[in-house]
């Protein structure tokens, strides 16, 4: 009867996991809509390899904010609306860890695909193999902050009808450090510096988000669920 | 179908739910103003009222879902939380909703919460079959009806061993079968000195355990 945390967090995180692959357009959709946004700006703009190069960490970073952007309303709303969440607010378990784990699940479906395809995109854009590691390794630790922080939002903003707008206009903010750091990073190591002040910073705000977003979050969907 | 109950558990007899001047306003509407009650173990308290009147909010606000603006809701003499001392599920929830993900298979669905509540997974068929639910125990949630639907939120109330149900109007979308085992469990649960607060508009025969009605809206 007594659930240990970490069987509690992997029960949720499994469910979760299962509960995507049988929706495969709602894994799909945040990463299409990533490489459609960046497969365009090179057919709308100049595509000479220099200009592109210069162009494609704002392109990439700026398009992966907004794929977690799009996927985030879905986090929580499926749980309030059936009647899950209900169950899981009646159990006897901490909710900033069932949070923690459907938010790293909701990351593993939307976000992990995001960060996949960014290094075959980086090609098209001419980006050398020095930027592209820098690129991949920023997406990695920003993608799960802004899933994170996103949380927060997505758990005040589930028990509403229209929340979409609403939600970006909330988090959006918040992820604009994620942002300037993640294509910050990027840009210092096409121009051949050490990328590694950005990206520490990167990891400072995963720990930052980590530890605070969860409980936050957990309070936001007790307010959500009433 | 056969007598679903898990394990005839008895709970402690000192377990008692008491509410104590609960009030709760919804925009211009006093829902309830300066409510009390208390049920005993083995005893239900059966609240009944008008639609509107606040019965649902109630029983969320003793869930702990809801928070009321004055009063409050005990369980053994302390504010009630999802967990006792021991760690031990206190409440199960059956509300409107009934928690099922409409991907997921039947069992695929129970056995989640049976993994969350401490129930044998191996355990699992035989609540099914109980519960009338076997034939779909394969099938994704969404094609069942809504009368199956009502029966695998009952198994989950089953499954939690909770002393304390807390059941929305449980009868609804039942065949005659599913009221009657609902009743067969319920009255089962009672006997075993557990207690459960119920909205129903329906009579419930709760055999010989004690019930107390709780009136709300106008009509009180």
């Amino acid at each position: 009867m007594n659930l240990g945390l970490g069987s509690l967090f992997l029960i949720v995180l499994q469910r979760d996991l299962m509960i995507a692959m049988r929706r495969w357009s709602d894994i799909c959709n945040p990463v299409v809509f990533f490489v459609l946004v960046v497969a365009l700006f090179p057919l709308a703009l100049n595509p000479r390899a220099e200009f592109l190069r210069a162009l494609a960490p704002g392109v990439l970073w700026i398009a992966a904010l907004l794929a977690a952007l799009l996927s985030l309303n879905q986090l929580f709303r499926a749980d309030i609306e059936d009647g899950t969440m209900e169950q899981l607010l009646t159990l006897p378990y901490p909710l900033g860890l069932v949070i923690l784990a459907k938010t790293l699940a909701h990351w593993l479906v939307t976000g992990l695909p995001v960060v996949a395809v960014a290094p075959m995109l980086a090609i098209t854009y001419h980006l050398p193999a020095d930027a592209i590691s820098t690129l991949l390794l920023s997406l990695l630790i920003g993608t799960p902050t802004i899933s994170l922080l996103g949380s927060i939002g997505a758990a005040l903003t589930a028990g509403l009808r229209q929340s979409g707008v609403l939600l970006a206009l909330m988090v959006g903010p918040l992820m604009l450090p994620v942002l300037m750091l993640g294509a910050r990073a990027t840009d210092i190591a096409l121009s051949g510096d050490d990328p590694t002040g950005p990206l520490y910073l990167l990891g400072a705000l995963l720990a930052l988000a980590l530890s605070l977003a969860p409980p936050a979050a957990a309070m936001a969907i007790r307010i959500s669920a009433d | 179908m056969q007598d679903g109950a898990p394990q005839g558990k008895r709970f402690t007899e000192v377990e008692l739910l008491t509410g104590t001047g609960l009030t709760l306003w919804r925009g211009a509407n006093c829902l309830f103003d300066q409510l009390s009650f208390s049920a005993a173990p083995g005893g239900a308290l059966l609240i009944r009222g008008p639609n509107g009147s606040g019965k649902t909010t109630l029983l969320r606000v003793i869930a702990g879902l809801t928070l009321a603006e004055e009063g409050d809701v005990r369980w053994q003499g302390r504010p009630l939380s999802a967990r006792d001392e021991t760690g031990r599920h206190t409440i199960a929830y059956c509300g409107h909703a009934t928690a099922l993900k409409p991907d997921l298979t039947t069992l695929e669905n129970l056995r989640f919460f049976a993994r969350l509540s401490g129930y044998a997974t191996s355990a699992l068929p035989e609540l099914l079959a109980s519960t009338g639910l076997t034939p779909c125990a394969d099938l994704p949630a969404r094609v069942l009806s809504a009368g199956q639907k009502r029966r695998a939120a009952l198994a989950r109330v089953l499954m939690s061993g909770a002393p304390l149900w807390l059941l929305d109007e449980p009868q609804t979308n039942l065949d005659a079968a599913g009221r009657e085992f609902l009743e067969r469990v319920l009255q089962k649960h009672l006997a075993n000195a557990g207690t459960a607060v119920i909205v129903a508009h329906q009579s419930i025969d709760m055999g010989s355990a004690r019930t107390t009605v709780l009136q709300m809206g106008e009509a009180a």
